[in-house]
């Protein structure tokens, strides 16, 4: 067990320290979030747009950044040629895992920076229930990240990869989607805690049978 | 004491959309054994070696290896075999060192820093180990595809087109990386070069698939 740890530590490291290096997706992505947000602002300019709208904003602007980056991991190995060199060192579990973390990571740090400018800048937008609004913002990044790496996995095989990538995550993360909007719009409403515990026991549930089917399919995704 | 080795291809074929690339190939090698695939351009050479590699799946038929009379099972063929090839990329935005590094923590074996040089020496890149893999020449690349084959010293060495890239210097070294690997474990080579035919015990001819004991 500590020795899988270890190998999906190395792998993760070896991606963060590999996007630090060549910026593959961290670029895409930071310029996504910042012209996104730009043009929110200038369609919004000086109208009053409710809260529970917004809400459904800043999820469209995580999800659509997420599919301009996160396909990178595998599609990156892809392009390069690296995937028979990943073959031959390690399981295709631990190779999963390390991508998962390293897209957590990444799509956690993303999403800290995309809310933080967002709060910001977006002034109709003000949380009432910072409880709600953290944990959501936790659970759809860990069941965004789950859904979007064995996403990558699939499509990273395809000939298609760009255009196939938010084809195939939109019905896959929709029930996701559906759940978070809600959620913020909770914590946006000032709601207690127990109210979006339903809606969190969805997004754990989700992240579950996320995790479980990739666990179960990757060997077979992996392998050509 | 040396281990016994076998590894045993049974009636593999494979398929792609359609297209038949080869099928019922059959060979079985032991320790200390060597075998050359040849064939045309197309036939299959670089699939079949990834099929034995246990990157690729066959169609049909299997691979069996076993290692002291224990079964291993396919996914962990990784550990016991060491594969050079050309479409073998190794990581461009990292150093040669950064890379055999990776590959040691990643296999989780005992190999101290100190072998690591050796590798290096002795594929004449230990003076290049700080810079880029990007930055390497074709023929370089090829010596640190050596290394990481090598790394864990496995039992099965598969090798396709060999001497491709390297200067006179490599391919000698690639020669006698060879020859040790026939006295201590598998050797197939993917090749129609001659020289490198010649330095191997059997040799499968795609085209004809045919065996023959030389």
């Amino acid at each position: 067990m500590v020795e899988s740890i270890k190998i999906i530590l190395t792998i993760f490291k070896k991606d963060l320290y590999s996007e630090l290096r060549t910026r593959y997706a961290l670029n895409a992505l930071l310029m996504f979030v910042i012209t996104t947000l730009s043009i929110i602002l200038f369609s919004i300019g000086n109208e009053s747009v409710s809260p529970e709208l917004l809400s459904g904003v800043l999820w469209i602007i995580i999800f659509f950044s997420t599919m301009s980056g996160l396909s990178r991991t595998f599609v990156s190995e892809e392009e390069r040629g690296t995937v028979m060199t990943l073959h031959l060192i390690a399981k295709p579990l631990k190779i999963y895992f390390g991508k998962l973390l390293f897209n957590l990571a990444l799509l956690l740090g993303l999403n800290i920076f995309t809310v933080a400018l967002y709060l910001l800048f977006v002034t109709s937008f003000s949380v009432g229930n910072y409880a709600i609004f953290i944990t959501t913002i936790i659970l759809g990044t860990l069941g965004l990240a789950s859904g979007s790496t064995i996403i990558a996995a699939i499509i990273a095989k395809a000939n298609t990869k760009g255009t196939l990538y938010p084809v195939l995550s939109f019905p896959i993360l929709l029930p996701l989607l559906l759940t978070v909007i809600n959620a913020t719009k909770l914590s946006v409403e000032n709601a207690l805690f127990a109210e979006a515990l339903g809606e969190f026991q969805i997004l754990f549930s989700y992240l579950i049978v996320l995790t479980v089917i990739s666990f179960l399919l990757f060997e077979f995704i992996w392998k050509e | 004491m040396m281990e016994t080795i076998l590894f045993q291809i049974e009636k593999i074929g494979k398929t792609f959309n359609n297209r038949k690339i080869f099928s019922e190939i059959s060979f079985s090698l032991k320790e200390k054994g060597s075998i050359a695939i040849t064939g045309r351009n197309g036939s299959g050479k670089s699939t079949l070696l990834k099929i034995l590699a246990g990157v690729l799946t066959p169609t049909r038929g299997t691979t069996e290896l076993k290692i002291n009379n224990t079964t291993i099972k396919p996914e962990d063929y990784f550990n016991q075999l060491g594969l050079v090839s050309p479409y073998l990329q190794l990581y461009d935005e990292f150093t040669g060192w950064e890379n055999l590094d990776f590959f040691r923590r990643v296999r989780n074996i005992n190999v101290e820093d100190k072998c690591l040089d050796e590798l290096l020496y002795r594929f004449n890149i230990w003076d290049r180990r700080n810079d880029y893999v990007r930055t390497y020449s074709s023929g370089m690349k090829q010596r640190l595809k050596y290394a990481f084959a090598l790394i864990h010293k496995p039992s099965i060495l598969l090798l396709d087109e060999p001497t491709s890239n390297l200067d006179a210097e490599g391919i000698v070294t690639v020669y006698r990386i060879m020859e040790e690997h026939k006295h201590n474990g598998i050797l197939i080579v993917a090749t129609n070069d001659a020289e490198d035919i010649k330095r191997c015990d059997e040799v499968i001819d795609l085209n004809n698939q045919i065996g023959k004991r030389k």
